[in-house]
């Protein structure tokens, strides 16, 4: 079952940790967000493969938009 | 003959024969301010002029600080006597405010009132050991960490204390991450620090460009003597939403801000000579300035908390901490801390809400002093 990694807050995307195909365990950093000159890690909401990374280093984002599908 | 003569009344005018004591040690501050400005990042765009300001006022014969004639003295005659520069100010901080969080969620408000307790706590402790009403209020508006407000009021009220109420507004701003996560921690419960707040609900174009404007009209109103400032930063921020002059919103967030900095911070650190600097006076209102910050955050937490008791919806209480409008330091300490407690709270942009409000909180605070005391 695939499960989304979503913006939990609108900012820039700082950078991204995990490739298509990779493994991740639950609550690894995924992906760092840069708001108000802070930078915030997303984790991994659960285990699997990266099957989809939807932005890159730089992108900015609104919050709940989906940055990464894991399957 | 005539040479020596000569040399020697050129040593007569250095200014070396004309060094006190008193000047060593300030330059001795001035190069502290300088050195924790480069070094350690404190708030250099404003520490950084300021020590500089605090050197050059205490060059002997140089009289950059004469009145009518010196360079730096114009600067703060013409820009913060006149109360120009610190409004200014408030323009490109209005221009660089997203007021969105705290329109989303209005309640959160309440929390930016709430840390300005501190400021009138500290006000009546400063009044009760001796200094006089207009000091105190001076030494208490520090706790609302906003240092052209702060600046403001101090030009007002106290201007011979002006130098040191500054350099404490924004040194302790600098020390907010270290001042008051202890603070938020001893007065919260694990279970209150991991809270999840509801997701921001979206705010309208129309409601952003009306709320410059009308809170503008209620804020000056109710306390005009807060006027200059609130006028300022709500131009400002109309700029910024109206979305239609651009160049306008850019240059008051970037050039202007730039440049009116500039001449803040010198002369308000050319204010400090070693004949007003160098009192036992100054040590207490460094230590009442960081009272202030302390209380007005422990009354921030602690109205959230009260806000719980009569709430559905839980606030996470370490949003009030963010009253103390510090933005956006204030608002990024909640979030770390709320994310020490659980990795995947992100408060950042609740904490902005009651940010933001504590701004204004705290530009009304120095409106009432100005009101009752001047």
């Amino acid at each position: 079952m695939a499960e989304k990694i979503l913006a939990p807050l609108a900012g820039k995307v700082f950078k991204v940790y995990i490739s298509v195909g990779a493994k991740v365990e639950e609550d690894d950093e995924a992906i760092i967000i840069e708001a108000m000159k802070m930078e915030t890690p997303v984790f991994a909401p659960c285990s699997g493969t990266v099957k989809e990374v939807k932005v890159k280093e730089g992108d900015t984002v609104e919050e709940d938009d989906v940055l990464a599908v894991i399957e | 003959m005539i040479l020596i003569e000569k040399t020697l009344a050129m040593f007569n005018t250095s200014g070396f024969f004309f060094m006190t004591p008193g000047m060593i040690v300030m330059w001795a501050i001035g190069f502290t301010l300088i050195y924790l400005a480069i070094a350690r990042d404190y708030e250099p765009l404003l520490l950084l002029p300021i020590g500089f300001g605090i050197i050059l006022a205490n060059l002997p014969l140089a009289d950059l600080m004469k009145p009518h004639e010196g360079l730096l003295w114009r600067f703060y005659h013409y820009g913060i006597q006149w109360e120009i520069i610190p409004p200014l100010i408030f323009l490109g901080l209005g221009a660089l405010t997203d007021f969105g969080p705290m329109l989303a969620r209005p309640v959160l408000i309440f929390l930016g009132a709430g840390a300005q307790a501190g400021v009138y706590i500290t006000f009546f402790v400063a009044h009760a050991i001796g200094f006089d009403l207009k000091e105190a209020a001076t030494i208490g508006i520090i706790g609302g960490a906003d240092g052209p407000t702060t600046i403001f009021l101090a030009t007002k009220l106290a201007p011979h204390m002006l130098g040191s109420c500054a350099v404490a507004a924004y040194s302790y701003m600098a020390l907010v991450p270290i001042i008051q996560p202890p603070i938020m921690k001893l007065l919260t419960t694990k279970e209150e620090r991991v809270i999840k707040m509801k997701k921001l609900r979206k705010v309208s174009r129309l409601e952003k460009v009306l709320f410059p404007m009308v809170s503008a009209l209620v804020i000056i109103l109710l306390v005009p003597a807060a006027a200059p400032l609130m006028a300022m930063f709500m131009i400002g921020n109309l700029f910024r939403e109206a979305k239609v002059v651009e160049r306008l919103n850019h240059a008051a967030q970037n050039e202007l801000l730039n440049i009116v900095t500039i001449f803040l911070g010198l002369p308000v650190g050319a204010t400090m000579n070693a004949e007003t600097f160098l009192q036992p006076k100054v040590i207490f209102i460094f230590f009442l300035g960081l009272f202030a910050f302390m209380s007005s955050t422990a009354t921030g937490v602690l109205l959230a908390k009260l806000m719980n008791l009569f709430t559905r919806e839980k606030i996470n209480p370490l949003l009030g901490a963010a009253g103390v409008s510090a933005v956006p330091m204030a608002a990024r300490v909640v979030h770390k801390v709320g994310a020490e407690a659980d990795k995947k709270n992100y408060l950042l942009m609740y904490a902005m809400g009651p940010n933001v409000a504590g701004v204004i909180g705290t530009v009304i605070a120095a409106g009432v002093f100005l009101t009752i005391l001047r």
